[in-house]
């Protein structure tokens, strides 16, 4: 059962979270906070690990941008953790992917208290830093409009990414406080929830007054967010599948893939230490490049396109959370989020699994039983 | 016979320690079956990583079996979980992209079980010669 708590934001919505983490660090709840701020003599909001609370005032958490997942950094940061309590703030998808890593032991949860947000989504990195130049207030305005304020409307502007209209999960539940604004109004007040007991922890520390209900007009709001969201994917999804459904089409649309691997260096659920596609195994001779020409007449190059992203769908699609990094790391814009979904939909409902549902639920490829899948020999003994 | 016919290549990676022997002992036993599959010989049907499979679809094969041990009888305890797994979670990529999942078989065959494999082969090519070719061996993909 989740508690909330009310925060107001009159004075700006940046401002009241910068207070609640000055608060924390002060109380030394926390050692240290990871979150989006603004980068100095610049435009960007990266995310930003900050010990001094006098540094807070940068701090950017619902700006519409999110140039590399946070799961990776929070996993960076809690892999070999200095044992000091940390929190990160991230979207819904880095903490799911993000619980992820933890069990690949790639990140720990040990020593971090995981702030959640809701997300409206975001932009391409290119499109923020240019609506942020135009824009003094672009986070505001952006959440404004979000809300359904008539005055942002022609403001802002931009699409925010394919990946983030189409997620199904845009509001953390797994995560130990959310900073919640559907159905809130941003500008006047926000809420917080704690979804765990070390949330509650720090719900109290805090001195914030709890209560068991939600919000009112918050339900309404975050069911009618996930239907539109979800009446845009199945739309646009079913238009991709159809246009890939055999090898042909899957080939048309990686035949700009350049190999630079981008989307796998992007993809935060993309486990593997050192992928295998830079290894010796892919280093081929000049003798076997002629074989390949010589069988079929010809061979595009670089060769092994098709079958690098194959491999990554057989390795990440059931993790997959639908984060669109890939999409935007690629160079030549091909629609990889939505490759990745319409696979990972099916492998997903084969395992019954969602990643980042739960920390405890076996990853798909990591157990089995001997009494399972046996449709897949017909054989009984 | 018609030189023009037809004939399905399967690549088949069998355990060594079931479904090889249980190709072997078919062989001593001098039973017939299609010559269209071609063995490879794994330790364990674990071993197969799905990169294999792949690159034989992507390389022309019609179909590829993987053979091991029953369920329990893993002479590495648990490789052939493993691989029950991997097959459905290739099954459902494959046939996102057309490759149908009739053209990849994972069957158990112990290592006595001599007549099962030779069965089982001439089942696949059967099935597979009235599937005709896969998508995946019309054109050269890289």
């Amino acid at each position: 059962m989740s508690k909330f708590a009310t925060v107001k934001t009159n004075n700006g919505i940046n401002r009241s979270i910068a207070e609640l983490f000055r608060q924390m660090l002060e109380k030394q709840v926390i050692k240290a906070v990871l979150i989006p701020a603004k980068q100095p003599s610049s435009q960007m909001v990266m995310q930003t690990l900050i010990t001094n609370p006098n540094a807070l005032d940068t701090i950017d958490p619902f700006a519409p941008v999110s140039a590399v997942s946070s799961a990776k950094s929070a996993a960076a940061l809690t892999n070999r953790s200095s044992g000091e309590p940390i929190a990160a703030v991230m979207r819904n998808c880095e903490i799911r992917a993000f619980i992820e890593l933890v069990k690949l032991h790639q990140g720990s949860t040990d020593d971090l208290i995981v702030i959640g947000t809701d997300c409206l989504g975001r932009y391409e990195n290119r499109e923020f830093l240019k609506l942020a130049g135009e824009q003094k207030e672009l986070t505001t305005a952006f959440l404004a409009q979000a809300a359904g304020d008539k005055r942002y409307e022609k403001v802002v502007g931009a699409e925010i990414t394919t990946a983030c209209k189409s997620c199904l999960y845009p509001i953390p539940k797994r995560a130990d406080v959310n900073l919640c604004i559907v159905g809130a109004k941003p500008g006047e007040a926000i809420w917080l929830e704690a979804q765990s007991e070390k949330g509650e922890e720090a719900l109290g520390a805090l001195g914030l007054e709890t209560t068991d209900e939600v919000p009112a007009g918050r339900q309404k709001a975050v069911d009618k967010l996930i239907a539109d969201n979800s009446a845009f994917r199945e739309k646009n999804l079913a238009a991709f599948a159809k246009k890939t459904e055999n090898i042909d089409g899957l080939s048309a649309i990686l035949s700009s893939c350049i190999n630079c691997y981008n989307c796998r260096v992007a993809c935060p659920v993309c486990y593997c230490r050192e992928c295998v596609f830079v290894t010796d195994t892919f280093r081929h001779d000049g003798e076997q490049y002629l074989k390949w020409s010589e069988k079929r007449g010809k061979i595009k190059v670089p060769t092994d396109t098709v079958f690098y992203h194959l491999t990554r769908m057989i390795h990440m699609s059931t993790l997959c959370v639908g984060c669109g990094q890939c999409s935007s790391a690629c160079p030549n814009d091909i629609p990889l989020s939505e490759l990745f979904a319409t696979v990972a939909d099916r492998t997903q409902k084969r395992f019954e699994y969602l990643p980042g549902r739960d920390l405890q639920e076996g990853q798909p490829l990591a157990t089995f039983h001997t009494d399972e899948f046996n449709d897949v020999t017909g054989q009984v003994k | 016979m018609d030189e023009n016919a037809y004939e399905p290549t399967i690549i088949a990676f069998l355990c060594n320690w079931c479904t090889f022997t249980a190709a072997d002992l078919a062989g001593t036993s001098r039973l017939t079956y299609p010559s269209n599959v071609k063995i490879v010989r794994m330790m364990c049907s674990g071993m197969v990583d799905p990169k294999y499979v792949l690159k034989s679809f992507l390389e022309g094969a019609d179909g590829v079996l993987i053979g091991g041990c029953w369920p329990g009888d893993c002479h590495y305890i648990n490789g052939n979980m493993k691989a029950r797994r991997r097959v459905a979670l290739l099954h459902e990529v494959l046939e996102r992209f057309g490759v149908e999942k009739e053209r990849l078989w994972l069957r158990w065959v112990a290592a006595s079980e001599g007549n099962m494999f030779a069965e089982t082969v001439k089942e696949m090519t059967e099935q597979l010669k009235k599937m005709g070719p896969p998508s995946t061996k019309q054109r050269a993909i890289a």
